[in-house]
């Protein structure tokens, strides 16, 4: 990319928000005919960023340049105008439309005042054949899949502005043939001399597509790297922002137990790739990887959440078959799910309705704990746990969210689960916390439990994991076990480029 | 327990006083109750008799909103049921039969509701709403269009009868709200169901069976709107499918709102949407009693309702907390509160 003029070039970028600074003197240069990936983990600013340069948040300082002259776009809409597109995750288009009508919503062609519209779709078939799609521009959007949808949303976007397109997370929710079928249009455009930003958690896909990279990390740019001159080991270290040598030590754990279960060829398309899976007593197994690897569609598939199409599984021996929560509780099974609020708590219930909540939905509605009972479990959780409160009768949203997801591990230790799979445990939660919970996982696991952990957090993994489960693109990629396990060989298995 | 219930209902039981002494300014004998042929005749009575089938439908309806959901068709499974007991009668079965076979048609109703919320995630107003449309054929079928009459005492009983002196549709709203109450309260289905109201997904996770829950609390829903449907049948002596039960779901639904129930689900209380159901029925014996001309009923009425809500309401409640925080005692000298200890903290 040895162009002299970038097309967009923002300099200096800054946004505050109330007691944070999300981006602090940020850069980025995209030239014409580059697919540029834009990386950082959950927090770093991407979007941030994003929503500066296109006008959704007025930025506390920086000057953008578009085609070497200034601009100031007060909206999505307006930098739209200018020539910067962006097309999100979830597609922003109205399915409920025809393709046609959803690429010329807004400038449809018109004839005697009324919208022409057999000119309209044979323009919309002519612009969808350069994208390489030959559908029928005349039926609802919402008859073609996710893939086209996008597809359709980008050629909206391109017509509409044409200089750069911002692509936020559009693979996340397609499969592997999919996905070829985006990178293709993308090549197309490149072509056309188009500035792409490309967004995703994926690696591989960054390697596949992209040109450049820009690495964010806590609002600032940590680097701008060709793709081709750099690993995905110095990617991810740029992202993480960790010293790999300075790994936590792995502490020596007892002998684990019995086996527990076992999972073999276990799967759910379009959610987890098949994997083999064992859990004995008194181990903690642990799940690594980045964003969107797959980390908690594996917790979410051993609970039933989703139920799992392919693979079998066995609890101590005997075959087993979950296809609900339910008959996982009823099998000792908990998770604690990673999203507190919305998977987890029941907000305006009492502490104490909620710690006892999976028990009674076990025990089954004609058989209610006892008021006495309740508070007494409640009470026991709370002292043991140290939960923070000022009355067990306190509608559980009120509590702050290190000691709602302490309450919540209450809920689950009272049905004295046999395998409790934490996703998450410690996001979110102040210090104090933090350590309780990675203190009480240890406790649990000496005790002879058997615990399943996803965590974003190495190190914790690393302190308290008797084998480590590496995930990347929704698959197993490796698996670490006794001195192998450090955050270092962590996240060498998550960029192994031989995996892929 | 009895103590935080009577604070949760105070709101209500304030407004129906209101409503009730509102009744006594038009009408002097509004209080008045005789003993005449073996039965309780006075307004007050009628009060209760007539909002028989409002606080039936309101106590089905306070579980399902519980749930998050709404009920829209229990007017028209008034009016199915209404008809099945009529021509079960007519065609010659025993009353008890006629009932059982009222009872089973809206069982089969609130079934078909809760399959479609449940099973096939339809929402509630849509899924419900099929059947309010559809019920008012159903049942015109059932009696051929006609308005089917009967003279059966067994069931003109329930409707028009006494037990021990009290109307009997006065008895049965009050069995059935304690029957139901007792086991939503005595179980821990209360609990679950108000789970399931305000968090579906966490409710699922945590091992709550969501889709019978949801079944079963339409269910209820049908069974108290067939019970509704036989009162208003057993009443005129006769179903009359066009009319009977017509706006009655938007009765149920308002006696809940004025029970202080939220359409968000969650907490919920049946004796409050009791109360919900005697004071709408005491405003309707407010505008009888008036003498205002009919014409102006549904009008005056609507004018009250909204008055109550509208005091009910956050912005009127919160208001009114000000108010109270900033007169009286507390613009008074007062010692420093001592510091609070973390148990105290939030009780206030």
């Amino acid at each position: 990319m040895a162009m002299p003029e970038p097309v967009l070039h923002a300099r200096g970028i800054s946004k505050f928000f109330p007691g944070a600074i999300a981006l602090d003197d940020v850069e980025l240069a995209l030239y014409p005919g580059e697919v540029h990936a834009l990386l950082g983990e959950n927090g770093a600013g991407k979007s941030t960023l994003i929503k500066c340069v296109t006008g959704a948040y007025s930025r506390d300082g920086g000057t953008i340049a578009l085609s070497g002259a200034e601009i100031d776009p007060r909206d999505p809409l307006d930098s739209q105008s200018l020539g910067i597109g962006t097309v999100y995750q979830e597609v922003n288009l109205l399915e409920n439309l025809t393709v046609a009508e959803n690429l010329f919503l807004g400038r449809q062609p018109m004839r005697w005042g009324m919208v022409d519209h057999r000119r309209m779709k044979r323009e919309a078939r002519d612009i969808l054949r350069d994208y390489g799609l030959d559908i029928d521009p005349g039926r609802l959007l919402s008859s073609y899949s996710i893939a086209i949808q996008q597809i359709v949303a980008i050629a909206r976007a391109v017509e509409l502005s044409g200089k750069v397109l911002i692509l936020d997370e559009p693979t996340a929710s397609l499969d592997h043939d999919e996905v070829q079928l985006l990178f293709s249009v993308i090549e197309r455009l490149k072509g056309r001399g188009l500035a792409i930003v490309f967004i995703t958690h994926f690696l591989d896909q960054v390697f596949a597509i992209s040109d450049r990279a820009t690495i964010l990390r806590n609002g600032r740019v940590v680097g701008t790297r060709r793709l081709a001159d750099v690993s995905q080991t110095e990617i991810v270290t740029l992202m993480l922002g960790r010293q790999l040598e300075a790994a936590t030590h792995h502490r020596a754990h007892s002998e684990p137990g019995e086996l527990l279960l076992s999972l073999k060829g276990f799967g759910k398309r379009g959610s987890i790739e098949p994997f083999d899976m064992e859990i004995r007593e008194g181990e903690v197994v642990g799940l690594a990887g980045l964003l969107g690897s797959g980390r908690s569609e594996t917790a979410n598939v051993v609970f039933g959440v989703v139920a799992a199409d392919q693979g079998t599984a066995e609890l101590r021996g005997r075959g087993l078959r979950i296809t609900n929560p339910r008959e996982a509780i009823r099998n000792r099974f908990a998770l604690c799910p990673e999203d507190r609020k919305t998977d987890g708590i029941v907000g305006d219930l009492s502490v104490r309705e909620n710690i006892i909540l999976s028990l009674q939905a076990r025990q089954g509605w004609h058989r209610p704990i006892p008021r006495a009972k309740a508070e007494e479990i409640a009470q026991h959780y709370v002292k043991a746990l140290d939960i923070r409160l000022a009355s067990l009768d306190m509608p559980i949203r009120l509590l702050s969210g290190g000691n709602q997801q302490k309450a919540l591990l209450a809920r689950w230790l009272a049905t004295e689960p046999e395998l409790l799979i934490l996703d998450e445990p410690t996001r979110g939660i102040d210090v104090g916390a933090h350590a309780e919970i990675i203190a009480l996982i240890e406790d649990l696991r000496e005790k002879g439990m058997a615990l399943i952990v996803a965590s974003s957090e190495m190190e914790e993994l690393v302190a308290y994991s008797s084998r480590i489960v590496v995930l990347r693109d929704r698959r197993q990629v490796g698996e670490l076990t006794g001195h192998e396990i450090s955050t270092k060989s962590i996240v060498e298995a998550i960029a192994a480029e031989d995996a892929a | 327990m009895m103590k935080s219930t009577l604070k949760r209902v105070m709101p209500q039981i304030i407004i129906l006083a209101l409503v009730l002494a509102a009744n006594f300014l038009v009408f002097r004998g509004f209080f008045h109750v005789e003993f005449q042929h073996g039965r309780l005749f006075g307004n007050l009575i009628d009060v209760l008799n007539r909002g028989a089938p409002t606080a039936l439908l309101a106590t089905g309806m306070t579980l399902v909103i519980a749930t998050r959901g709404i009920d829209l068709s229990v007017g028209a499974v008034m009016a199915i049921a209404g008809a099945v007991a009529a021509s079960a009668v007519v065609g010659g079965a025993h009353w008890t039969l006629a009932v059982l076979l009222a009872l089973a048609a809206g069982a089969a109703c609130g079934l078909w509701n809760g399959v479609l919320v449940a099973i096939f995630r339809i929402q509630p107003i849509v899924a419900t709403l099929v059947l309010m449309v559809a019920g008012r054929g159903i049942g015109q079928l059932l009696t051929e269009g006609a308005i089917l009459t009967f003279n059966d005492p067994g069931l003109i009983r329930l409707g028009a009868g006494t037990i021990a002196a009290v109307p009997t549709p006065i008895w049965i709203w009050i069995a059935v709200a304690c029957v139901v109450g007792l086991v939503i309260r005595r179980s821990a289905l209360g609990l679950l169901i108000e789970a399931v109201g305000i968090n579906q997904t966490s409710s699922r996770l945590a091992g709550i069976n969501a889709r019978v829950l949801l079944i079963a609390v339409y269910l209820v829903s049908g069974l108290c709107a067939a019970l509704a449907g036989v009162i208003v049948a057993a009443d005129i002596k006769g179903a009359d499918a066009n009319n009977a039960g017509l706006w009655m779901e938007l009765d149920a639904i308002l006696a809940v709102v004025i029970g202080g129930n939220s359409l968000l689900g969650g907490r919920f209380s049946i004796t409050a949407s009791l109360l919900g159901a005697l004071i709408i029925q005491g405003v309707n014996s407010l505008i009888l009693l008036s003498g205002m001309p009919v014409e102006f009923n549904l009008v005056i009425k609507a004018l009250i309702i909204i008055a109550i809500l509208v005091i009910q309401s956050p912005r009127v409640r919160h208001s009114l907390y000000l108010l109270r925080a900033s007169t009286g005692p507390v613009l008074r000298e007062r010692p420093k509160p001592a510091p609070r200890t973390p148990q105290e903290e939030g009780q206030s």
